[in-house]
């Protein structure tokens, strides 16, 4: 972004540091090695938000391809990563552990700042971006994208430059979060970025210092902000969610606490892209939206999922034996399910089963393995139960195995629950281990031998 | 009623507890002005409970017809169930 043409003019906010983008003309974060990233693969692995926004600024136009690794990617998902997207080289943080990509010949370990370099911006490649997101037994999937897939919803009109100051819950490596950085780093405003580990109410009170103008993120994210009760810290003009079903609840209180602000609520996903922004105050969308034909983001029902086909759809999924991403049409099934209520369109879950905690997705298979290896389990069914916190939990119904030789005494009641829920734990995240485990005598098998998923 | 309102409050503090050590996080003293997000806890130790004392109680107080205010400290998270139960 920085290579040729005018250097963009907006700013970081890190927790302790501003980094004015201007001053990346003479400055870098890449210890002085940008150009022995020219035309390579590189995974961008940095613990720090910062970081990694520098090395995707300095990086785009630059290298061949880009992979956004979030903070959060296992050590033991490295190496599939590195295979599927052929990379050849990672910019890591001094936090991330050198081990994690050993086998890549070209390592810099980039610093969250500016340091001052002699370096010549040359924009060689129309990079590749690629976003990781979660697959059915817990391997990241990797979606590629352009520049100009990932942009394609940002209106192009220019505000006067420093107009606007921009945040979000998300991390900017997922599709949500990056949607707010690029509209920051394109459009010359400041951008506040956020930190695991700060408390709410110091995030807050940093984006406020900053005078934040809009801010984004999960329907739970804002949840959080109201129960920090410092929600009224900052006083923002635009109020965004997306990642999530945004609730009428939600929605009525984030208009009681910003009466000032739009509030609006975004359906994207990060191999769809973004479908609409709905700034009505209202759940849900318009039916109207859906199959009017000829405008840039097209939008269809089938069976009783949410497809869509626009600039804004992914180009692919990375990797071997990967899957088709888009339909014989051109679009892209989300995979979340709709109901058509009194003129609008509602969300009312995934398909397949899959779950959103907070924003996250949990395939129920990959819950299933785990608790299957129970010796004292027979087969499981994951699914999710609606939570006003974090929009949806995950539960387990559970059918016992006959015996299980060579065990021992199987525990009873709570104790054997809490066993399989302690299973879980040792080896999921823990948004993925179930809140709860029921033990059922049977669980209901199709014809064809698959169990039956409630469809919500 | 009285009554009532010490066995909603018990079932709430004995399920954050409980919660945060199934999750291995360290509660603060369980006391009114306790702002729940300097209480150890996270949103999703939060939903765990909210689940749960659904299960207990009977209702959750989030899911009434009007849109109910977040609870900011230990106490108003106490003071919505018990009004709720009421």
């Amino acid at each position: 972004m920085t290579s040729g043409g005018t250097p963009p003019t907006g700013s970081f906010h890190g927790v302790d540091t501003v980094i004015k983008l201007a001053d990346l003309e003479n400055a870098s974060c890449l210890e002085g090695r940008l150009e022995e990233l020219r035309g390579r693969r590189v995974l961008i692995s940095a613990r720090d938000q910062l970081v990694a926004a520098l090395a995707l600024v300095e990086l785009d136009g630059v290298a061949q391809r880009l992979v956004l690794c979030p903070p959060d990617l296992s050590a033991a998902h490295f190496p599939i990563v590195i295979k599927s997207a052929d990379a050849d080289a990672w910019v890591r943080d001094s936090a991330m552990p050198e081990e994690n990509a050993a086998t890549l010949p070209t390592c810099v370990t980039a610093a969250p700042a500016a340091v001052a370099r002699d370096v010549t911006r040359r924009r060689s490649h129309d990079t590749e971006w690629v976003l990781l997101t979660s697959g059915t037994m817990g391997a990241p999937k990797l979606v590629l994208h352009t520049l100009a897939s990932l942009t394609s919803a940002i209106p192009s009109q220019q505000p006067k430059p420093g107009s606007l100051v921009w945040s979000t819950f998300y991390d900017i490596r997922r599709y949500g979060g990056l949607q707010i950085f690029l509209r920051a780093t394109l459009r010359g405003g400041a951008l506040v970025l956020s930190d695991p580990v700060e408390a709410t109410t110091d995030f807050l009170t940093r984006a406020a210092a900053a005078g934040i103008t809009h801010i984004s993120g999960t329907p739970s994210h804002w949840r959080r902000a109201l129960m920090s009760g410092a929600a009224a810290t900052i006083a923002p003009r635009y109020v965004r969610l997306s990642g999530e079903i945004a609730d009428q609840a939600i929605l009525d209180n984030l208009r009681a606490a910003y009466p000032q602000s739009t509030v609006a609520h975004a359906f994207a996903s990060t191999e769809a892209g973004v479908a609409f922004e709905v700034d009505d105050g209202l759940a849900g969308f318009p039916a109207s939206l859906v199959g009017s034909a000829g405008e840039k983001v097209q939008l269809k029902i089938e069976g009783d999922t949410l497809h869509i086909r626009s600039d804004g759809n992914a180009a692919r999924y990375l990797g071997e034996g990967a899957e088709t991403l888009r339909d014989d049409d051109g679009f892209v099934d989300t995979g979340d399910r709709v109901e058509l209520r009194n003129g609008r369109y509602h969300f009312v879950g995934r398909a397949g089963g899959v779950i959103n905690v907070g924003g996250l997705k949990v395939y129920p298979e990959e819950v299933e393995a785990v608790i299957n290896s129970s010796p004292w389990v027979r087969m499981s069914l994951v699914k999710a139960r609606r939570n006003p916190i974090t929009g949806a939990v995950v539960t387990a119904d559970v059918v016992l195995a006959d015996d299980a030789a060579g065990f021992g005494q199987r525990p009873v009641g709570e104790a054997l629950t809490r066993e399989i829920i302690e299973i879980c734990r040792r080896v999921l995240p823990a948004h993925k281990v179930p809140t709860m485990v029921r033990i059922v005598p049977a669980l209901d098998v199709s014809a064809s031998g698959k169990l039956v998923r409630p469809s919500a | 009623m009285k009554l009532k309102g010490i066995s909603v409050r018990s079932t709430i503090t004995s399920l954050f507890e409980q919660v945060a050590n199934e999750q291995h996080r360290k509660l603060a003293p369980l006391t009114d002005d306790l702002k729940l997000l300097q209480s150890g806890l996270d949103s999703l130790s939060f939903a765990i409970i909210v689940a749960r004392l659904e299960d207990q109680l009977g209702f959750d107080p989030f899911n009434a017809a009007v849109a109910v205010e977040f609870p900011v400290t230990f106490g108003d998270f106490v003071g919505l169930y018990e009004n709720s139960s009421s």
